[in-house]
């Protein structure tokens, strides 16, 4: 009888990237229920066309480049569709939508590498993207149950100084905004099943949503709003903790945090636009490697890093 | 509960046989005893082929120090002086002996009661799987003061349960074997560590302590419950659990006062110095759901793992992996025709479906691997460095200081070999090192 043989360990935890993927997916469960009682059957339209495009893409991709096409059932494209998907407008032309897809899993993330090697978090890097070739399209919102156009809250009251919703509105997700942002509640409960199945730690989400409602304090705003209103908890729950993006080290997801807090106040009380959520964690994606650098655990019997 | 930071908490899995009274095990018909049993230079036999020899009898040795010699564990005649394989590597000398039934037993002389030239000619190496000549580390460097002896009772490998045995079984020897090592190194203090999955231990190891009136802590032998985390039986994790110290990278116990040795290398020292009794046996564990009967057993040196499995039962159908020593460290074997030798704690075997097969994927910068490292090192990275055998950089990202415990990789959801590739890195440094010499 020939007998197996391998280096040790030789067990292994059974949780492996699919099953964290599929975590994933599952948190975004109540984001995904919310956007569709509050934005209708086109919601859920939207987001199950933005993830096939996804998974398909994917697959064409992988073939061409010949890298094994049974790695499209590791999840991570169903996670970027899903999440590409919360952050359009509702009511976007599924053309566009498909193309941002297309930007997130071939440009974004298979030309870097694919899994593991991509430098910006794929949906928020399509997303500007489509922003930016796109404008009106991308910044058409509609009103939750009705559909009629109107601006977000972050834009009425930051630019137009208007009054903001009720937080009991903002909290539950009655408010115009991104089809997967407007709940704060929907949010929350995926980020306790993150928590819950330890796939995300506090650092960064703690140092995001921390900085920016302390700042916003400090420059004369109302924290709760910030926090509640643009794609904040999306953004610090979701986007802001996904692994290959962000520093490796607590600490230096703390940092990350930090500096996202930090240029997402700037932009929403400082810049041209309402919200700054997705750039800011697109540049803090780019200071990764070098946060990387300098946040790195201390050696065992090493005086100092 | 005392423990360390990181780690991972695996399953125990010691049901099986922590409850199962050592066994002596059967005199083998035919013994191989290697040459190379300890860390350090190999052995020259001392006897030649077609000799007789007696049980107990030094047959090899070494002028070196940085050594440890072999003794015969049967009596009866040698056979052959070859090269044969050897668990823990290539093929090394070793020395066939074809047992004549003679009961005869040798021990040392009485004019060997130095406990660290006793500790010598007994062969004993550490037995809890490094096999460093013990009676090196009870001759620290003069300028090395020894204030407290830590005696491993951890055995924190899922499945073993030799150490926590001879705790029960052998508490007053263990007891023994730790003051004669702390006299010989001068050590005032004596601490022994035990996972807290070995309740039972404690409460022997105490109960002696009480009956012998030794004195306890601090100047006295004191037994601490630790929370039971792999590794906490890690020699550096042992330290700075029990006494808040870390050893220096690239340095040793001795170089911040402390001295670890394993319970069963304890109770080997107390044989040696008081009975004149050479190692030729050692207690192992043989496990695992390939294994149809598990069991403690007590088994001389040089026994085939094969005649072991029979004593055991047999391995069951769907046996598919044989491991010398735990399933986090261990070593799998590709044949049951290898001796035991002074490093064999445990032989497990995995049934089939337990034998995992991966297939690696790309890393996706979890950082679960940081999270768990107990020496503080980045895996993700020193991986790319070791696939790139890029061994400058792994080298100054202190691949050095890898204990190869294996929590990186146990934890990896992408399945990526890391360890490998640090077992790799630090075999590939350390010849490097030694060709530049």
């Amino acid at each position: 009888m020939p007998l197996e043989i391998s280096s040790g360990p030789h067990f292994r935890v059974k949780e492996d990237s699919r099953s964290i993927m599929l975590w994933v997916a599952i948190a975004l469960l109540p984001a995904i229920a919310a956007s569709v009682y509050f934005f209708g059957r086109n919601a859920l339209v939207l987001i199950v066309f933005t993830t096939l495009v996804c998974v398909a893409a994917e697959a064409l991709f992988l073939r061409l480049a010949g890298q094994p096409v049974n790695d499209i059932f590791n999840g991570s494209a169903v996670v970027t569709g899903i999440l590409l998907a919360m952050i359009l407008p509702p009511g976007l032309p599924l053309w566009l939508a498909a193309i941002g897809a297309f930007i997130a899993i071939v440009v974004v993330k298979g030309l870097f590498g694919g899994l593991g090697f991509n430098i910006f978090n794929p949906a928020l890097a399509a997303r500007a993207m489509l922003l930016a070739s796109w404008p009106l399209a991308m910044t058409t919102w509609v009103r939750p149950f009705d559909a009629v156009t109107s601006a977000t809250p972050l834009y009425l009251v930051n630019k137009m100084h208007q009054a903001a919703p009720a937080y009991l509105d903002m909290f539950l997700g009655n408010r115009v905004g991104c089809l997967g942002e407007t709940s704060a509640l929907a949010l929350l409960l995926g980020a306790a099943v993150l928590y819950y199945k330890k796939i995300i730690d506090w650092p960064t989400p703690v140092a995001y949503i921390g900085t920016v409602a302390l700042l916003s304090l400090v420059l004369g705003h109302d924290p709760l709003f910030a926090v509640l209103s643009g794609g904040l908890l999306l953004g610090a729950f979701f986007m802001a903790t996904d692994y290959v993006t962000v520093p490796i080290t607590g600490q230096g997801k703390f940092i990350f945090g930090l500096g996202c807090g930090l240029i997402t106040v700037l932009i929403r009380y400082f810049g041209g636009f309402p919200e700054g959520v997705n750039y800011s964690i697109l540049f803090m994606n780019m200071l990764t490697p070098v946060i990387d650098k300098y946040s790195r655990p201390r050696v065992f019997g090493s005086r100092k890093t | 509960m005392k423990t360390f930071a990181q780690g991972i908490n695996v399953e125990h899995k010691k049901q099986s046989t922590e409850h199962r009274n050592i066994e002596e095990a059967s005199i083998p018909a035919r013994v191989v005893i290697p040459l190379l049993q300890h860390t350090g230079a190999i052995c020259e036999p001392l006897v030649k082929v077609g000799d007789e020899v007696v049980e107990g009898q030094k047959i090899g040795d070494c002028s070196k120090l940085i050594s440890a010699p072999v003794h015969a564990s049967i009596s009866g005649k040698v056979t052959k002086i070859a090269k044969f394989p050897y668990p823990c590597g290539a093929d090394e000398m070793a020395v066939v002996i074809e047992g004549n039934g003679n009961t005869e037993h040798r021990t040392q002389s009485a004019e060997l009661r130095d406990i660290v030239t006793a500790v010598r000619e007994a062969g004993i190496v550490g037995l809890g799987g490094a096999a460093f000549p013990t009676h090196v580390k009870l001759s620290p460097p003069k300028d090395k003061k020894i204030d407290t002896l830590v005696v491993n009772g951890c055995e924190c490998e899922p499945y073993i349960t030799a150490d926590h045995r001879i705790m029960l079984e052998r508490a007053d020897a263990v007891i023994q074997g730790a003051r004669l090592a702390a006299k010989a190194v001068n050590a005032a203090r004596i601490i022994i560590g035990v996972e807290d999955n070995k309740r039972d231990a404690v409460k022997a190891l105490r109960a002696v302590i009480r009956q012998q009136h030794i004195q306890e802590a601090p100047d006295g032998v004191e037994v601490i419950s630790l929370e039971t985390k792999y590794p906490q039986g890690g020699e550096k994790m042992l330290i700075k659990t029990l006494l808040d110290r870390e050893v220096p990278s690239g340095e040793l116990p001795f170089d911040i006062g402390v001295m670890v040795i394993n319970v069963g290398t304890a109770v080997a020292i107390a044989e040696a110095v008081e009975c004149g009794q050479p190692l030729i046996k050692r207690v192992m564990t043989v496990t695992g759901s390939g294994v149809k009967e598990p069991k403690n057993l007590l088994v001389r040196i040089g026994t085939t793992f094969q005649d072991i499995i029979d004593q055991c039962g047999g391995l069951t159908e769907d046996a598919a992996k044989v491991i010398m020593g735990g399933p986090m460290m261990g070593l799998a074997l590709a044949t049951l025709d290898l001796p035991v030798v002074k490093a064999t704690s445990c032989l497990l075997v995995l049934n089939r479906k337990e034998t995992q097969v991966f297939q690696e994927k790309a890393c996706i910068r979890c950082g679960r691997c940081i999270g768990v490292c107990p020496a503080g090192l980045m895996p993700n990275f020193l991986a790319d460095y070791a696939k790139l055998q890029d061994w400058d950089s792994a080298g100054a990202n202190h691949v050095a200081d890898c204990i190869e415990c294996g929590c990186c990789a146990y934890i990896c959801p992408s399945r990526i070999f890391l360890t490998q590739y640090f077992k790799a890195a630090k075999l590939a440094l350390h010849l490097r090192r030694s060709s530049c010499r």
